[in-house]
């Protein structure tokens, strides 16, 4: 089970939550000039990292706001929380 | 291979068992090899054996990074079947079901499958529209399925309640009964044993951690026992399988979650069939032992943990409480997790890689144990040949690109 903590309410049980899966997937700028090859990559392909990962989540009984983690995925460990718009933080161990 | 039979077992009886040889070589990896396969599951023992025995490639190498069978071979609930709605994959499943129903004469291990019939019920109007039509599409494939009533169902499952006023009443189910579980260690060992006699090395405790590719072609590979030449690899390692990808330098439309499974304390025989029940989210049978063997959903998230959280386990309990109150009393005893690798039509990847040489074999999910056989007989070939079997040529990785999915979130029987 996570301790959340949700950047407008704070520390909250995992099950008041909804995963959104990885984090910072812009929609194309222009979506008509996308070969086949970069609308898969944009509907279907997704970071899948053994280890720190930005991912998305949802305070749906909560705030109902949504938010972004950085979470390890072996420990589940949460490095970080922040308000969707806010630039991707640097992972732990990587230089900022 | 010393081959078992009634008169070894008596034999051996003389001296207590003591003189059974070793299943297996313990090899250490050489040099180089012809076709190199990661991952020591069911699925990658499987295509081992079968490169050997059809295909007649013996100069393999099988790499585990833990023990042999430990990974979601080991952990499964064995629940095994065919009926998937769409032709690809009812033929698939089908063609691994046909080699389960022989298995045990021909790895002469007894994989215990047991064909008690599985059924998947039906709570509500869609339900029963999605059953009929399943059993339909299941009998234009040649697969055995049937439409049961209520009554046919309590006929069937007498512990099912068929009360037409409970909150999620049962309708009907589908039944295949050719479908049942298997003993999940023994298809691993089975393989295993039966790959090791026709020469394949069986590596564990050896785990890839690079993959060399020269101009676009794999050379060989990196591992903790130092590095392996091999012409051809296959990768089979089903919830690392993106990581795998990523040392070779493709990505995959695959996540990663945790699965988790629980086994209750042993009872008399209550349950000898196979219940599953989407809209309820059971999936439920009883081991020989006499424990209930229950599997839970997926964790949201994206895990490597091989651990869940604990409200997936309650909210299984609730669900299993919902369909059978009788267990009420009764205590689990264990759980546990397996990382699964889940696809986004809930179909796997079978076939070709951007690296020439290099095949991938991966995106089961939550549901590959039951194609095990199937699995490894068409990599086998789609690695020996170079081009996929006609039974996986649907299922390759550039149908993301294609958009040609196979969409069988309905037929996973309970939704991940
Ligand atoms: C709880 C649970 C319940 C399930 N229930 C069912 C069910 O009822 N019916 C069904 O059909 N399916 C079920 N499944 C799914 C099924 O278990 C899998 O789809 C199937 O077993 C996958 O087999 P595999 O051989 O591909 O993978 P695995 O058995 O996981 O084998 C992959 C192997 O690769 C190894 N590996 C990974 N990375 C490396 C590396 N870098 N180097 C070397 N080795 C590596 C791993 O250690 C592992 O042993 C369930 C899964 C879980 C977790
Ligand atoms: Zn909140």
């Amino acid at each position: 089970m996570l301790l959340i903590p949700c950047p407008w309410c704070g520390r909250r049980e995992e099950t008041e939550f909804a995963n959104g899966g990885e984090a910072h997937i812009a929609r194309p700028a222009d979506p008509a000039a996308l070969s086949q090859e970069e609308w898969a990559a944009y509907v279907f392909l997704r970071d899948n990292p053994k280890g720190w990962m930005r991912e998305r989540w949802f305070h749906a009984h909560g705030c109902r706001r949504w938010f972004n983690l950085v979470r390890h995925t072996v420990t589940h460990e949460i490095a970080a929380a922040y308000p969707p718009g806010a630039p991707p933080p640097p992972l732990p161990g990587e230089a900022a | 291979m010393q081959r078992f039979s009634f008169f070894q077992l008596a034999l051996n009886a003389l001296d207590r068992h003591r003189s059974w040889p070793a299943f297996w070589r313990a090899a250490a990896p050489r040099e180089s090899y012809d076709t190199v396969i990661v991952g020591a599951g069911g699925h990658g023992l499987a295509t081992a054996y079968y490169l050997a025995k059809n295909h007649g490639i013996t100069d393999v190498a099988v790499l585990e990074k833990g023990w042999l069978g430990g990974g979601n071979t080991g952990r499964n609930t064995t629940i095994i079947r065919s009926n998937y709605l769409w032709d690809e994959s009812a033929h698939l499943y089908e063609h691994a079901l046909k080699l389960w129903e022989g298995l045990s004469t021909e790895l002469n291990l007894n994989v215990m499958l047991s064909q008690r019939g599985v059924l998947n019920l039906a709570h509500n109007l869609h339900d029963v529209r999605e059953g009929v039509r399943r059993v339909q599409a299941n009998r234009l494939n040649g697969i055995d399925a049937e439409w049961l009533s209520p009554e046919q169902v309590k006929e069937f499952c007498p512990i099912i309640d068929i009360d037409a006023r409970r909150r999620h009443p049962v309708l009907g189910a589908t039944l295949q009964r050719r479908g049942g579980v298997a003993r999940h260690d023994a298809v691993a060992w089975g393989y295993a044993r039966a790959a090791d006699a026709r020469g394949v090395d069986i590596v564990q405790n050896c785990e890839v951690t690079g993959i060399d590719v020269e101009n676009g072609r794999i050379t060989g590979l990196q591992t903790t026992r130092g590095a392996i030449r091999a012409r051809r690899v296959g990768l089979v390692a089903a919830g690392h399988s993106s990581v795998l990808a990523g040392m070779a330098g493709f990505r995959l439309p695959v996540q990663s979650h945790p699965l988790q499974a629980l086994v209750s304390e042993p009872i008399k025989p209550i349950l000898d069939c196979v219940v599953m029940s989407n809209a309820v989210h059971v999936y439920v049978s009883q081991s020989d032992k006499g424990e209930l063997v229950m599997g839970a959903g997926i964790d949201a998230f994206n895990s490597y943990a091989q651990r869940g959280s604990f409200h997936v386990i309650e909210h299984q309990m609730g669900a299993l409480l919902e369909l059978f109150p009788i267990f009420s009393r009764l205590r689990m005893m264990r759980t546990w997790g397996g990382i699964v690798d889940v696809c986004p039509d809930a179909s796997p990847i079978i076939g070709r890689t951007p690296v020439d040489g290099l095949f991938i074999n991966c995106g089961w999910g939550t549901g590959g144990f039951k194609a095990t056989p199937g699995s490894g007989w068409v990599f086998a070939h789609t690695i020996a040949t170079g081009e996929p079997h006609p039974l996986n040529a649907p299922f390759r990785l550039d149908r993301f690109t294609s958009g040609a999915l196979i969409d069988e979130h309905g037929a996973a029987a309970v939704a991940h």
